[in-house]
């Protein structure tokens, strides 16, 4: 019995120490973004490999804070991510209601259409997209690149809100509609509000997406006044690339809204898949 | 036929909206998906077959073929090609296999689940941008600490920066693309596994099966349409994926890291050849399609086969 007992324990702590080596790997580069950050300038060059710095200071923050665009560029990037979201959330919303809810001609060929947008090569799309919308003022805009962003995050939210309305029974519409709500009144008063925590999942994931795109807004944007996060901190790291303190500090507030989205959506991830799965 | 024509005129209003219905919730969707998706796709293969340089602007007009000739004597596509499939297949081995063993580790219940899922996942959600530029500063000697472990590992002779380093660069996007991708598998193979029937591990512990077989005969049969789904797409998704080598390299030392993807960038965005680079685009869209074609139709003999 001891034996089997202390198998078990050795198994255990195994377990535990393999889970510790995958924390390591996924935490060990955001530690190094936020240790550098918050090491002294003049200490980069003795201690940039030590594991904590014997000094620790908020001065890169500072400077990101009030020598330096950032601030514009973090405006501009919730903006555009803000604005793709609802938007999206909102065409997804009834497209995937349509889905759930309706039988229709060519359903299938839209479905299919849906799917091969997802594994289209972005980078085919680059160039047309520039020359087309250069003559209609939609480059170096904040609106060109809102639009751009829902249209590639629509597929994937129809499916996923799709899902979230799979999982509301027909039942509860109908009695609704018998009482003699129009379907767009049931819609709206019993069905959108059942569907507000999936609602709020799909505007998490689209947020997230559309705060770190780069290619588009890399094409599209010149104008620093308009440029989103990732066109300004590449662009400072091509001019300033010894501005190590800066360069991280600037990195770490990249991260912030991604991560509080992330923590707030990632109950439904497993859930929400599980649901799939299990749907076939 | 004489029902339909005796039916009152409402009825017909009604049943023309009923027909309508689903199309009206579909339309925002499919108006901006048309305008956005696949109109540009259908002008870019126009630019395949056109001379389009934004830095020479009266060299215009339709060129035929020109593009694709250029192509196949230009030895940076099919350095570029080799590049693509190197990148696809070594990071899409081990983002599955490290993310299969976390998904295994993260099916059992332990204290403090929910906050190490959290934690793990979190690669995922950081920004490609970031992703890349935290690890080119990790590879850096300066200010990362990589190329001095790698050194007193016996990995480099000395401390310096393998993104410079034309036969190592190409792992720098890689190492920083299974980091990013680990999660994927995780949080999809995890969600399978919460799928199978516990009935089944009963069932197989009742008999005395040992782990090992538990995973060989219960566990990986049950997860093999997904695997196979999920495999197919990532592959598509991470061939196409240019932004980690954009960031970290721009295709450099040499062109030694330049996919396929990331060297259309480079011809759009840098030199603004827009003929050219849509030209390669169909390339690799009409590669993409073969790679499709071929998988569904093994999909289909193996499935006969049964």
């Amino acid at each position: 019995m001891s034996i089997i007992v202390f198998t078990n324990f050795l198994k255990s702590v195994a377990h535990r120490f393999a889970i510790l080596l995958y924390l390591v790997f996924a935490l060990f580069p955001l530690y190094w973004l936020l240790k550098i950050a918050v090491t002294p300038d003049k200490l980069l060059y003795s201690e940039g490999v030590k594991l904590w710095p014997s000094e620790f200071t908020w001065v890169n923050f500072e400077l990101v804070f009030t020598q330096s665009e950032f601030p514009t560029f973090f405006m501009n990037s919730a903006i555009v991510s803000s604005a793709t979201a609802l938007l999206t959330t909102l065409i997804a919303a009834a497209a995937g209601y349509a889905f759930c809810r309706f039988k229709f001609r060519g359903k299938l060929i839209i479905t299919g259409l849906l799917l091969v947008t997802q594994m289209f090569p972005l980078v085919m799309v680059l160039a047309p997209i520039y020359k087309i919308m250069a003559p209609l003022g939609l480059t170096n805009s904040l609106l060109g690149l809102v639009i751009i962003y829902t249209a590639f995050n629509v597929p994937f939210a129809v499916f996923l809100m799709q899902s979230f309305f799979d999982g509301i029974p027909r039942d509860l519409e109908e009695s609704a509609m018998v009482e003699g709500c129009s379907r767009f009144q049931a819609l709206y008063k019993v069905i959108i509000p059942l569907t507000l925590p999936g609602m709020a999942a799909t505007l998490g994931f689209v947020f997230t997406a559309a705060w770190s795109e780069m290619l588009f807004a890399l094409m599209l944007i010149s104008d620093s006044s308009v440029s989103t996060f990732p066109v300004g901190l590449l662009n400072f790291v091509s001019k300033f690339a010894v501005q190590w303190g800066q360069m991280m500090a600037a990195g770490v507030l990249a991260l912030i809204p991604a991560c509080i989205f992330f923590v707030f959506i990632q109950r439904y991830l497993v859930q929400g898949l599980t649901a799939g799965a299990v749907k076939g | 036929m004489n029902t339909l024509v005796t039916q009152p005129k409402s009825q017909k209003k009604i049943d023309l909206q009923r027909f309508l219905e689903p199309y009206l919730y579909l339309s925002p969707a499919l108006i901006i998906i048309a305008l956005v998706i696949i109109t540009p796709t259908l002008v870019g293969i126009s630019y395949a077959f056109q001379s389009i340089e934004l830095l020479n602007p009266f060299n215009g007009g339709w060129i035929g073929l020109t593009h694709f000739k250029t192509l196949f004597s230009d030895r940076y596509f099919f350095s570029a090609l080799a590049n693509t499939l190197d990148w696809t297949l070594i990071s899409l081995f081990f983002q599955f296999s490290l993310g299969l063993g976390l998904a295994l580790l993260l099916n059992r219940k332990f204290a403090g689940r929910k906050l190490v899922q959290a934690l793990v996942f979190l690669p995922w959600a950081v920004p490609t941008f970031l992703s890349g530029l935290t690890w080119a500063w990790l590879f850096n000697p300066i200010i990362g600490i990589l190329p001095h472990w790698m050194t007193s590992l016996g990995m480099l002779p000395e401390p310096y920066n393998i993104l410079s380093d034309p036969h190592l660069a190409m792992y720098g996007p890689i190492v920083a693309n299974v980091w990013f991708g680990i999660p994927f598998f995780a949080i999809t193979l995890l969600a399978a596994l919460q799928s199978v029937p516990s009935d089944l591990y009963e069932a197989a512990g009742i008999d005395g099966a040992s782990s090992w077989q538990v995973f060989v005969k219960i566990t990986l049969p049950f997860l093999a349409p997904m695997i196979a789904i999920t495999v197919m797409l990532r592959t598509i998704w991470i061939a196409n994926f240019a932004d980690l080598i954009i960031v970290m390299t721009s295709g450099g030392p040499a062109n030694s890291t330049q996919t396929l993807p990331s060297y259309i960038f480079t011809t759009a965005y840098r030199r603004l050849d827009f003929g050219y680079a849509s030209a390669m685009a169909v390339m690799l869209l009409i590669l993409l399609l073969l790679y499709t074609a071929i998988l569904l139709k093994m999909r289909s003999k193996l499935s006969n086969g049964d």
